[in-house]
């Protein structure tokens, strides 16, 4: 038992790889929350009339909201007051193309192996890299529009495109949705924008990458995807963060559109800072993103692997109301030292011949908590609605817990809802075996991690899996092996 | 008579005075008033709104007095083929006078044991309602199996319930079983009217070292009953608790139960089927908390619902960090046979130790088409296949009743409700 306990403690005093920031000069909004910043912001990126009116309504509904309490998370109260809103690296002048591109923020992506270099196109994945409050670079531009489709930062849509922004903002994730949503709408500084004109097959993989580099700085960024009649993308989320001692806030918000026939597919991998191993420091990573499958026969699928940030609170939801449309939610969530994740999802079945299903795999060490919290509910109307969940936790240590909150509500007598769950700990007999086939127990241990997750990481478009098995292999089999 | 809300339902009935108990009784009104009323905003009433439908049913809020029941009724009630003792309760007290077989019995009423520590297993912070009975219980029963006693006849605890309108029946039962002790209760219900009524119940049994206690309970409540019933057990080492609810009808049942496992080697058995029609709402909420390692649980409810009934479902597994070596299996089925019937069931986890084995499971869906079609083809007709059907599905929790005349008694009602006893 040694030996295993040696193989944990190696895994629980894993240090943050992504932990460094660089110095550059910032344009930053003074620090605080009132609507005089709301304007600042708006103003900073030129924005309508009505944009400014629409955040200053969130602002407003936000005031009259309280902080949500019920997840299975404990942290100090965050001082919003205290937060700086808008912080973006200065640049002279707006970049036409990548070349005009302050080198040293190239760099920054570059050192986290995230190539932004057209002429590299060896990974073939059009990216739009955020850093802090502001889009720094789009790839593959002139590529997408040729098939007439829009990938740009969200100033840029507002600008470009505010009839499409104007129509879809807000339609999944209502400002009044709940706490941080609302703060979102009123604050949100940039993101990414994503339009797929109807019939269209998107080639590539478009991708977003999120790094928060400011001290003191909150990340509220907005993703809106919105996919018009038969057409189809594959959609990446990346993101890293200094390693500094105090909390930062994630707030993002995550709006996906999909018409008939659409289907959409959003993967996620998320390695915000999650603390040091005292649990100082780390991301307080509250995000809402919400699908609509709003055409009959339209499919979105969610994919996450988390393993960073110290507090998650994140559901990626799925409103299935076209006939026949079909949600999936893929999911593997690692927690460590005092890492805290309540994390899962929602499939609201709206439409008849609605489809769900549901993989959530939870992987807690060290002091972590690692809670699933899901809803599978099925409307009068929802005819024939299909649901099959399995939630597995896997418990590496005493001292790391793992909870299920599955909420099934079923109001159809057509529908047909499983749900299953297991925790447990590696099996001493399944190490038995692999031990009596000469294979270490660190390979073994190693061995059954990788099958406990390759459900999902099967889900994950190949450059993206090879990232996560990376980072699986880093935080966990990296120890074994 | 004065218009009862939310807010102030109990207010008035709270100030009445009660026998004995004084200090326990104030507790229970400090954690009631602290505590109120359940709304669907709280996480443990989300769908069961208690409070609303005792505001529409009742239009006063008074203690239920007993009154005379005959011995030909109480020979009438008894399930067929019962052999043991019988406790008899008219609205929740004790009628010593009716009761039979019970010379060998240690029992009396509540109020003769001013020094039971009452709200100690069942504790009135946890519970609204628990607080509630503990402020204003009147009536119920103390039963205690001395040690090394195996009890082979089973013990019936029968309750009459007459309603004028607004009663309230607070029933207290305590239940004390010693070490190597072994006994079976069988609960009852007997109602003589369909007026609204609402019964507040709250069971407390400690099962000493290698006992074995087995609780069935069936639920067959009047029309218009709104029923809560808080039923907690503490288990010590090596011993064994089986539950098996069956309920059938009422207005508004909810019943929450829960297992404290508090020795190693101890095990929780909780099995329930609930059939419903009408208007019916039935709540299950079990509770088993893990405290210590190498203890066993397993839950299986199982729920027909037609009409426009409800079935609520929220089993909680708690694992404590020492409790290592836990076996705890829980699994929920529903079959909905109509449009308006709705399920909704969240089995919960929550798990603090590492080398455990733990698993839920829960399903919802409907006939299967074919099976009824292959019946049907065989000269069997529908309704008879459809009852064929259900029993197989449902019938499976009987199975865990040890005692066979009761479990008999069981399998006909259920039967005969699925209309597949032909």
């Amino acid at each position: 038992m040694s030996k295993d306990n040696q193989i944990l403690e190696e895994f629980t005093s894993k240090e943050y790889e992504h932990g460094w920031s660089v110095n550059f000069e910032a344009d930053e909004a003074p620090i605080g929350l009132n609507e005089e910043i709301i304007k600042w912001i708006s103003a900073k990126k030129e924005e309508p009339q009505w944009l400014l009116e629409w955040r200053l309504k969130a602002f407003k509904t936000w005031q009259n909201m309280t902080e949500p309490n019920w997840a299975n998370v404990t942290y100090p109260k965050i001082d919003l007051q205290s937060l700086r809103y808008y912080s973006a690296p200065k640049q002279n002048n707006k970049p036409k193309s990548l070349d005009e591109v302050d080198p040293e923020l190239l760099q920054i992506y570059e050192r986290l192996g995230i190539n932004l270099n057209e002429q590299k196109k060896l990974q073939g994945i059009a990216v739009d890299a955020v850093l802090d409050s502001v889009s720094v670079a789009t790839t593959f531009k002139g590529t997408l529009s040729k098939l007439g489709i829009i990938f740009c930062s969200f100033s840029e849509a507002v600008k470009e495109h505010p009839e499409l922004v104007k129509k879809y903002l807000g339609s999944v994730v209502p400002m009044t949705d709940n706490y941080y949503a609302a703060l979102n709408s009123a604050v949100f500084s940039d993101g990414s924008f994503c339009y797929i004109p109807k019939g269209v097959r998107c080639p590539m993989e478009l991708s977003t990458y999120f790094r928060i580099n400011a001290a003191n700085t909150g990340q509220f960024e907005r993703t809106l995807i919105v996919a018009e009649d038969d057409s189809y993308v594959s959609y990446l989320e990346g993101c890293t963060a200094p390693q500094r001692d105090e909390n930062q806030l994630h707030a993002a918000v995550v709006e996906i559109y999909a018409s008939k026939n659409a289907e959409v597919k959003y993967s996620t991998v998320q390695n915000w800072f999650p603390g040091d191993k005292e649990g100082k420091g780390g991301i307080y990573n509250f995000v809402t993103k919400r699908g609509i499958c709003a055409g009959d026969n339209s499919k979105i699928s969610w994919t996450q692997v988390e393993t960073g940030s110290a507090v998650t609170w994140k559901y990626p939801s799925c409103i299935l109301k076209g006939d026949n449309s079909i949600g999936e939610f893929y999911s593997v969530a690692v927690t460590n030292n005092y890492q805290q994740a309540d994390t899962g999802t929602k499939m609201i079945h709206i439409g008849k011949n609605t489809k769900s299903r549901i993989v959530s795999k939870g992987i807690s060490a060290g002091k972590s908590q690692n809670s699933y919290r899901g809803q599978v509910q099925v409307m009068k109307r929802a005819d024939n609605a299909r649901n099959f969940s399995q939630c597995d936790s896997l418990l590496m240590g005493d001292k790391c817990g793992a909870h299920t909150f599955p909420y099934i509500d079923i109001n159809n007598s057509t529908a047909k809802v499983e749900h299953e769950a297991t925790t447990s700990k590696i099996g001493e007999d399944q190490l038995f075996y692999c031990n009596q086939r000469g294979i270490s127990t660190e390979d073994a241990v190693a061995l059954i991690v990788n099958g406990y997750a390759k459900e999902v990481l099967n889900q994950l478009p190949m450059e993206f899996a090879v990232e996560a098995q990376k980072l699986l292999a880093l935080t966990l089999e990296g120890s074994v092996g | 008579m004065s218009t009862l809300t939310k807010e102030n339902l109990f207010e008035g009935f709270l100030e009445s005075s009660f026998a004995g108990f004084e200090n326990i009784r104030k507790e229970g009104k400090v954690c009631f008033t602290k505590q109120g009323l359940p709304t669907l905003k709280s996480e443990e009433y989300k769908f069961t709104s208690i409070a609303k439908k005792l505001e529409q049913s009742l239009t006063s809020i008074t203690g239920a007095k007993p009154f005379e029941v005959s011995s030909e009724e109480v020979k009438a009630a008894i399930p067929t083929g019962f052999d043991g003792s019988v406790l008899v309760f008219a609205n929740g007290h004790l009628q010593n006078h009716l009761c039979l077989e019970v010379e060998k019995l240690n029992f009396s009423s509540l109020n003769e044991k001013s020094d039971l520590a009452i709200g100690s297993i069942a504790k009135a912070e946890k519970d609204p309602f628990a607080a509630l009975n503990q402020a204003s219980f009147e009536g119920g029963v103390y039963i205690s199996i001395p040690k090394k006693e195996v009890v082979e006849k089973p013990i019936l605890l029968l309750s009459f319930i007459k309603s004028n309108e607004g009663d309230v029946i607070s029933p207290r039962v305590w239940i004390e079983a010693g070490d190597f002790a072994e006994v079976t209760f069988i609960t009852h219900t007997i109602n003589n009217s369909d007026k609204p009524y609402f019964v507040n119940k709250v069971v407390e049994i400690k099962g000493g070292l290698n006992s074995q206690i087995r609780y069935y309970r069936l639920q067959n409540e009047g029309k218009n009953a709104i029923e809560v019933s808080n039923i907690e057990t503490n288990l010590l080492q090596d011993s064994r608790f089986t539950s098996v609810t069956i309920s059938l009808s009422g207005e508004m049942v909810r019943n929450n139960l829960s297992l404290n496992l508090l020795g190693s080697n101890s095990e929780g058995n909780m099995y329930g089927i609930y059939l419903l029609n009408g208007k019916t709402h039935v709540d299950n909420h079990t509770n088993v908390d893990h405290t210590i390692p190498h203890a066993e649980s397993n839950e299986l409810y199982k729920g027909i619902l037609a009409d426009q009934s409800r079935g609520v479902f929220n089993g909680k597994i708690f694992v404590r960090q020492d409790a290592q070596k836990t076996n705890a299996f829980q699994q929920n089925n529903n079959i909905l046979l109509s449009e308006d019937a709705i399920v909704n069931t969240k089995p919960q986890l929550e798990i603090w130790a590492d080398d455990v084995k733990c698993s839920h499971g829960c399903t919802t869906g409907q006939l299967d088409e074919e099976a009824l079609f292959y019946l049907q083809a065989r000269g069997i007709d529908k309704l008879q296949a459809k009852g064929l059907l259900l029993y197989a599905f449902a019938g499976e929790v009987l199975e865990h009743i040890q005692n066979d005349s009761f479990r008999e008694y069981c399998i006909n009602l259920v039967q005969n409700r699925l209309g597949s006893n032909f």
